[in-house]
């Protein structure tokens, strides 16, 4: 098997008064084709994991660090000529065109596509013209994909592309990502959107704190819960709360978690688990206030790592 | 399409070109302000050459002496209200108050302010016009000539003084503030993401800067010639290789500013420091040779100071290049030595 990323022991050290370790140890393998996403809260070590490795930051330490079979520092050049990278905030000049933007960055490689073709990937053929300044956030967004696939490259790295677009203009850039993929290249993506890395990753790092927590496929990490499916249900005000090992003694429940007067239940069979959890409910002269099912999501696999929500850093930095 | 078959270099200098003449906001600054200026200073010193003196007759002799002094037509003679020509003394709208005597034979009195030249030049006219009155003609008829050779007005002395400023604005706002604007931009950080050559995208910002200094400087000197007659009395050739050493210098210069710079407001800030007292020191607007005698050698070592100087050089005393050796080394050796300490501690984030 043929790895496009490959890096052991990754550790990342901001100077400053304290020093913030930014990665701690991060091992990672990017297999030559698939999709694969960097996963957790702002401010979890996504960025800075990302921009060492597109050799924008220089990593403190590190025991392997290989893109597509090369390093940093010896190959810089030949590496960069091979790779497509949308930064996670760039503002390209507002008072150039679409097209004129995407032939200066098409300039820079030897060998790539044709300005239009990346433009037209991107489904921005009737915006050629338009200055920066008069496109939309998700217009943008995809106009710095266009400027990255514009070289053609083997390996592409889309630092939170989805950020801060609406609905449709996030299924558009799924898609683009997708077209990309399914011509055998490879995608390093971080995101903090669980339902944006259940559709269009292969696998997942779960990452937090600077260091990997959980690394599989989406259904591999979910399966890893013990159960697919979330019940989730809240209590009548007058009803007494539940313990939670009284939950967990009902059939087909795997795990328990509260946040607070919510109760999670993850389920392996839910129609074992719903009907003994209302017979239980009414035994003990407790009312429902809420009750609904749920397949389980990766956030669950993150709160369930973490105590904590992927969200709950806040959506902006 | 052909166009992607351009040379990087050339990529990003026909992109800066694009963005200059998209911005009218620059475009102004760069050629409509300079004229402004130019325009204003010139009327402002149109009538420098005529000679007029303002003074103010008082006191209970004044209308026989307005009499007297009104023969000589250079005397612009007013009698002002008794409590306000102190005022108008302090203000400068006249140069010297007369206040007459009770009777015709007591002599008058001057006020006048010893610090401004056309006060005391005022008291002397006037001295001098009340001594010839006592005088047979001929006493004082002295033949009398002038220069009225261009190149000896203050426009003249002006335009290259303008010609230097825009030459630091153009390096400071052309380099400086786009390199800054594009770190903010995180334009800088994916550039360097690329396999573009960091020598194409230095060079392409110096080439663009050039280009403009000669498309710029060339029009504010036709702009001075045909509106003012200000003519360059050495070669155009020579006042070219002038001007663009002095836009590479300040080019370098502005670089040096922007190498670290993170913010806007601190590449402002910055820039202000580097220019403001240059604006002042530097001879833009009247010689550098009025400050005192020991802050000269910081003064003339300044790269303003000798890019206006050259530019006097050529265009007031039709000097050639290598007379003008000492203030051209200078400037490269500001612009050369900026440009290295930039490029080594130059950051793309």
């Amino acid at each position: 098997m043929s790895f496009a990323i490959r890096c052991r022991n990754l550790v990342k050290r901001y100077d400053g008064k304290p020093p913030v370790e930014a990665v701690r140890g991060v091992d990672l393998e990017v297999r030559t084709g698939e999709c694969f996403g960097l996963l957790g809260p702002n401010g979890a070590g996504k960025t800075t994991t990302m921009e060492v490795l597109e050799g924008l930051l220089a990593a403190t330490s590190a025991d392997l660090m290989e893109v597509l079979g090369m390093s940093w520092g010896r190959d810089d050049m030949a590496i960069r000529r091979r790779i497509g990278i949308s930064l996670q905030e760039t503002r390209l000049t507002d008072r150039l065109t679409v097209l004129e933007t995407v032939v200066l960055f098409r300039s820079f490689y030897s060998a790539g596509l044709d300005p239009m073709e990346a433009i037209r990937r991107v489904s921005l053929d009737d915006k050629q013209s338009a200055l920066i300044e008069k496109l939309s956030g998700g217009q943008r967004q995809r106009l710095a994909v266009a400027c990255a696939i514009v070289a053609d490259p083997e390996l592409l790295f889309l630092d939170e592309p989805t950020t801060g677009l609406d609905p449709h203009s996030r299924r558009e850039l799924w898609d683009i990502v997708r077209e990309f993929r399914s011509s055998g290249r490879t995608i390093l993506l971080t995101t903090h959107y669980m339902d944006e890395a259940e559709r269009l990753c292969d696998r997942v790092a779960v990452i937090d704190q600077g260091k990997v927590i959980a690394l599989g496929t989406p259904v591999e990490l979910i399966a890893r819960l013990g159960g697919q499916h979330i019940v989730d249900f809240s209590l009548a005000e007058n009803s007494q709360p539940f313990a939670d090992d009284d939950l967990r003694a009902i059939s087909s429940v795997q795990s328990v978690r509260r946040e607070e007067n919510t109760f999670s239940l993850s389920v392996g069979e839910p129609h074992v688990a719903l009907p003994a959890l209302m017979n239980h409910v009414q035994e003990t002269g407790r009312e429902f206030a809420t009750l609904t099912t749920r397949h389980a999501t990766l956030e669950d696999v993150f709160v369930t790592l973490t105590g904590r929500h992927l969200r709950d850093e806040g959506e902006s930095k | 399409m052909s166009q992607s078959q351009l040379h990087p270099l050339w990529q990003l200098v026909l992109c800066r070109i694009r963005v200059f003449y998209r911005q009218p906001e620059a475009v102004f600054w760069t050629y409509g302000f300079p004229l402004v200026m130019l325009t204003a200073m010139g009327l402002a010193f149109r009538e420098e050459s005529k000679e007029t003196i303002l003074v103010d007759v008082v006191g209970p002799q004044a209308a026989a002496f307005e009499a007297k002094l009104s023969k000589d037509p250079r005397f612009k003679i007013k009698q002002p209200a008794a409590n306000e020509w102190r005022k108008r003394l302090q203000t400068g709208k006249t140069n010297l108050v007369v206040e007459t005597g009770e009777s015709a034979s007591e002599l008058p009195r001057f006020w006048f302010e010893p610090y401004r030249a056309e006060s005391v030049l005022a008291r002397e006219s006037v001295k001098n016009a009340i001594l010839q009155s006592e005088l047979p003609p001929e006493a004082a008829n002295f033949a009398e000539s002038h220069l009225e050779e261009i190149g000896s007005r203050y426009i003249d002395f002006l335009l290259p003084g303008m010609v230097g400023m825009n030459l630091m604005g153009g390096g400071m706002w052309g380099i400086g503030f786009v390199v800054v604007d594009m770190r903010v931009r995180k334009l800088l950080k994916r550039l360097q993401a690329t396999p573009m050559r960091r020598s194409d995208f230095l060079l392409s910002l110096m080439l663009v800067r050039l280009l403009f200094a000669v498309f710029d400087m060339g029009f504010l000197t036709l702009f001075g010639h045909y509106a003012f007659g200000v003519q360059c009395r050495g070669s155009l050739i020579e006042l070219a290789a002038v001007m663009l050493v002095g836009g590479a210098s300040f080019a370098g210069i502005g670089l040096l500013v922007a190498c670290r710079a993170q913010t806007t407001e601190t590449i402002s800030g910055l820039m202000n420091l580097v220019m403001l007292p240059m604006w002042i020191l530097s001879g833009v607007f009247f010689s550098s040779a009025r400050f005192p005698e020991i802050t000269q050698p910081i003064i003339q070592a300044l790269p303003l100071t000798a890019l206006i100087n050259a530019l006097r050089g050529v265009m007031l005393d039709g000097e050639g290049l290598f007379a003008l050796w000492q203030p051209l080394l200078l400037l490269v050796a500001w612009g050369a030595v900026s440009f290295t300490i930039a490029l080594r501690s130059f950051r793309w984030t």
